[in-house]
């Protein structure tokens, strides 16, 4: 909502050699997304055979994370090479880890990379982590992994507060899992653009009805032009008004009396001119039934506004203090703060600038309220304007990731669900896709022990889930699994290391809305399933 | 046995055990496999495979194919590397600016993983006859045009059609693309299944700004620019050929639209903008390509080896979400028998006689199902409208004022559109409303 000074001489110049460079990622996560990335410092810990890992390294130093890690404690061998291509004929013999951060630093040279254990005696995981200066924004281990190392990693984050990523990938099978650590909410989610226009029809301020009384006045006697570029707002603030005198003073609430009112506005239109009909009073008619809406709290963010915090949430964040804020605002006037955005239409430009400066100029007033309230609380003292108007503008799109809310998921119990999702599904036909836990299962049974018979890895899940014993589907995703022997496909790495990659990134930037919490990837049926285990 | 003398004491790369992993499931069938695919003769049969892959996926489709062990690679793309490449194409640096990508993606792959032999032709697709495209067996694309991808699709059908005596001539098309966060992967099997014709329709054209909106009414950052790209640009000629990648003519194009978004008091006009409406930039990250391509190459190596069931016959589409969580829509699209290429029937085009030919024509560039931006028309017998030669072009232009009813066209009538951009001909029946 930062205003452009239009009277201040532009820069000229044009974009910077870095600027070029991440052209076509800032469009997606702009400067701000790009600093925290540059701020970033990964751990990967590796094992198994190797290659996930090291393809979501790639996909995170291309776009120019800070610096990362990897901790792999494997020597090069001959069928690396046949599944890692960050590794050539040269590496053999040599530390994996070393290999695989020289040849993924020269992808960016603005990216640091370093490895461990420089010295193939040391063993000690603690080691690293207790050495490491700047603390990790994030780690990424790789399945299967010794019982011991997950655990330091594990307390390490738990500790630290450090997002953790496990994954794991099999012959065609892959899955990974998001463990965040408490709530994680999202202000920037990047909702489509269809959906953002909030023009607030049933609830204007005096500033926009004065605006549009002066615009419709004497509406019938408008010439042809000035009628014909009535931007739609105006058009519908001023029919809206003549509905209500004509109910009582009540808007158009059920589907009926809006399909009314659009055949009202509809015969407004003049039609005895050469054109036929109105493009405005069109875009007018078309949008009555997105845009004559009460004001509503969406659901997101009312899980917000009634959010109590637990004991693992980071509550001294400016978020909690901003939300207080936009709630009390809430309360006193029953609707959110205007976002202040103003969809293209037709209208004269003047016209149209003007109108959207009433929406901006509403929505500066708003967050203005916002931060006096916040000010006030007690924490709020410091918090910026800037970050007061980002949580106004997107304040309906609020997303909490991972909220405790009391449901702790129990694995045997999702499981009994999904497989009862899936005889409703086969009823209802072959297009509803069946459930993907079975590989989930068959994937961790070999957590710790790549290698195992289909009939070791059915055993483990039935110790875990007793419901899935004698399932068919367990059954052949165990038989799939197995024949991996623990092995990656490099494809099926690869897929999974964007999609890591696309999810830590959302996590770093906190922009975007990351899994909840793991996504389990068929490279037979070519799809994926996302599931709270 | 002595080990060979090695000044790097580098012990040879043991072919086998470098590929066991990926053996290992290509011996083995799973629950899933046809049986036959661990056959002697199987195996032997993707050894001599030949697959060609082109477009800007390039990078990562050569590093997986190369990894799925494909050993005859070629690669078509006639870009050069541009600075903006380098956040997601991965085999390129700095350095390498300026330089062709097939070539300098080629050789990386070679150099890295040793045995695979990968050609590079730094061509457009189009340059290319169907000769050149019978000796694969796969094309695998990630091509950012859509009238490349339309061009290869019907090449391929036509070779299926042309030799539909011999199964081998049906050739497997693989085709990504990506946008943001958004992607799709699908097969096609030309002739047998849905080719990227009949889904056309999948990929929209956006609409245009009305010209009087950036001629008089402008209200957004983007009118001005388009003002200043299709209005002063030609007005004041300050180069004589626009070059969108050049600085100095987007800075030029910066400026207008500054100054115009100034006079009418319109806030957000910036270079990065002005250039991404010019150039209709799409953006474009190393995941999402790394997603897709990798989804791709999966199917390419399950259609060569049949280590596992592909996309095809049945399922032939994967749409992939990736902003709002994961999300993934795996489907069959079905085949459109009155699909211009690969169809048997014509397609009916509602129209109204009083329509002129010049409207007709203007709206199959708009059309979901058509978008021709150089149609030239004929009916049986007569041509209406022809883009070339000139001479012809001359003396058909004079129809173009005409209605269709002028013309002599009558309801259910077929008339045949060809464009210079496809190797094809569309035929519809003109169904008049009345
Ligand atoms: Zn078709």
């Amino acid at each position: 909502m930062t205003e452009i000074l239009v009277q201040t001489p532009p820069v000229l110049q044009g974009p910077s050699e870095k600027e070029r460079k991440y052209d076509r990622q800032l469009r997606l996560w702009a400067a701000s997304g790009q600093a925290a990335l540059e701020s970033s410092n990964i751990l990967l810990l590796n094992s198994g055979s190797g290659t996930v890992g090291v393809e979501t390294l790639k996909n995170l130093v291309l776009p120019g994370i800070g610096s990362f890690t990897i901790a792999d404690d494997a020597i090069v061998h001959d069928e690396d090479l046949g599944v890692n291509f960050f590794l050539d004929e040269s590496s053999k013999g040599k530390s994996r880890a070393q290999c695989c951060t020289e040849f993924l630093v020269e992808l960016n040279p603005e990216v640091n990379g370093s490895w461990w254990p420089k010295n193939p005696d040391d063993q000690r995981l603690e080691q690293l982590l207790e050495a490491t200066q700047t603390p990790f924004t994030m780690i990424l281990y790789a399945l299967p992994i010794e019982p011991e190392r997950l655990n330091i990693i594990q307390e390490y984050s738990r500790q630290h507060q450090t997002p953790l990523v496990a994954v794991h990938s099999a012959g065609f099978y892959s899955y990974f899992s998001v463990n965040l650590h408490g709530a994680f909410p999202i202000v920037d989610t990047h909702p489509d653009d269809t959906a953002t226009a909030d023009l607030r029809l049933l609830s204007p301020w005096p500033a926009l009805l004065d605006f549009t009384k002066e615009m419709t006045r004497d509406i019938d006697n408008l010439d042809n032009h000035l009628h014909g570029h009535l931007p739609l707002v105006v058009i519908l603030l001023h029919y809206l008004d003549l509905w209500k005198q004509g109910h009582d003073g009540a808007y158009p609430a059920n589907y009926s009396e809006k399909v009314a009112f659009r055949n009202a506005v509809s015969d407004a239109m003049r039609r005895d001119i050469p054109e036929g009909g109105e493009e405005n009073f069109e875009e007018a008619v078309a949008a009555v039934m997105k845009h004559v809406v009460p004001p509503q709290l969406p659901s997101s963010l009312k899980q917000v506004f009634d959010y109590q915090p637990s004991g693992s949430d980071d509550t001294k964040s400016g978020f909690w203090i901003i939300a207080e804020g936009v709630k009390q605002f809430y309360n006193r006037h029953g609707v959110l703060p205007v976002p202040g955005g103003l969809p293209d239409m037709k209208a004269q430009s003047e016209v149209y600038i003007k109108l959207q400066n009433l929406y901006k100029d509403k929505a500066r007033q708003d967050a203005q309220e916002v931060l006096a309230t916040v000010r006030g609380i007690a924490g709020g003292e410091d918090i910026d304007t800037a970050e007061v108007e980002l949580f106004c503008t997107n304040a309906r799109f609020i997303k909490l990731v991972n909220p405790a809310d009391g449901r702790t998921v129990d694995l045997a119990q999702a499981v009994e669900q999904q497989l009862a999702n899936d005889e409703i599904a086969a009823l209802a036909g072959p297009e509803m896709p069946s459930t993907l836990i079975p590989i989930y299962l068959a994937l961790t049974a070999t957590s710790h022990q790549g290698v195992a018979t289909a009939e070791q890895i059915v055993a483990s899940i039935q110790d875990r889930v007793p419901a899935a014993a004698g399932n068919e589907r367990v059954q052949k995703a165990a038989e799939e699994v197995a024949r991996a022997t623990g092995g990656e496909l490099h494809n099926t790495s690869a897929v999974m290391g964007g999609m890591v990659a696309q999810e830590m990134i959302k996590i770093i930037t906190k922009q975007y809305i990351p899994i909840e919490n793991t996504c389990i990837f068929d490279g037979i049926e070519s799809r994926c399933q996302v599931l709270r285990l | 046995m002595a080990a060979t003398q090695n000044p790097a004491h580098v012990e040879p790369t043991n072919e086998s055990a470098r590929w066991r992993l990926l053996d290992q499931i290509r011996r083995n069938p799973g629950p899933f496999t046809d049986p036959s695919a661990a056959d002697e003769e199987s195996l032997a049969n993707f050894e001599k495979m030949k697959i060609l892959g082109a477009g800007g996926l390039g990078c990562e489709i050569l590093k997986n194919l190369a990894m799925s062990h494909f050993r005859d690679i070629h690669v078509i793309d006639m870009d050069t590397i541009d600075i903006s490449n380098l956040n997601r194409q991965f085999l390129f640096r700095k350095s390498d600016v300026g330089k062709y990508k097939a070539e300098v993606a080629a050789r990386f792959v070679e150099q890295r993983v040793k045995g695979v032999k990968i050609t590079a032709y730094n061509n457009r697709i189009q340059d290319f006859d169907e000769t050149f495209y019978k000796q694969f067996q796969l094309v695998i694309c990630g091509l950012d045009s859509i009238e490349a991808r339309r061009w290869i699709n019907a090449m391929l059908v036509s070779i299926a059609e042309d030799g539909s005596d011999d199964p081998d001539n049906i050739k497997p098309l693989v085709d990504g693309g990506t946008e943001g966060f958004k992607g799709q992967a699908r097969v096609i099997l030309p002739t047998i299944t849905s080719c990227i014709e009949c889904q056309l329709d999948m990929h929209a054209p956006r609409a245009a700004v009305p010209l009087c909106t950036i001629a008089s009414i402008p209200r957004q950052p983007e009118h001005c620019v388009e003002w200043a790209h299709v209005i002063a640009w030609d007005e004041e000629k300050p180069f004589p050929q626009l070059d969108k990648d050049d600085p100095e003519h987007v800075t030029w194009l910066y400026k207008k639209a500054l100054t115009r978004a100034q006079e009418f008091n319109i806030p957000g006009v910036t270079y990065s903008l002005t250039q991404g409406t010019i150039k209709n930039i799409i953006p474009a990250i190393a995941s999402t390509n790394a997603i897709i391509a990798a989804a791709c190459c999966n199917e390419a190596f399950k259609l060569a080896t049949s280590a596992a069931p592909c996309l095809g016959f049945e399922n032939n589409y994967m749409m992939y979400s990736g902003n709002d969580s994961i999300y993934t829509y795996t489907f069959k699209h079905e085949q459109k028998p009155d699909c211009p290429v690969c169809g048997k029937q014509s397609r009916p085009l509602e129209v109204d006689p009083s329509t002129t030919l010049q409207a007709l024509l203007d709206s199959f560039a708009v059309r979901p199902e058509a978008q021709l931006k150089k149609p030239s028309v004929r009916a049986e017998g007569k041509t209406l409208y022809m883009q070339f030669p000139p001479s012809l072009e001359e003396r058909t232009r004079p129809n173009l004022a005409k209605t269709l009813a002028e013309l002599g066209l009558e309801n259910r009538q077929e008339i045949v559109v060809t464009d210079p951009a496809f190797p094809l001909e569309f035929t519809f029946y003109l169904v008049f409303k009345s």
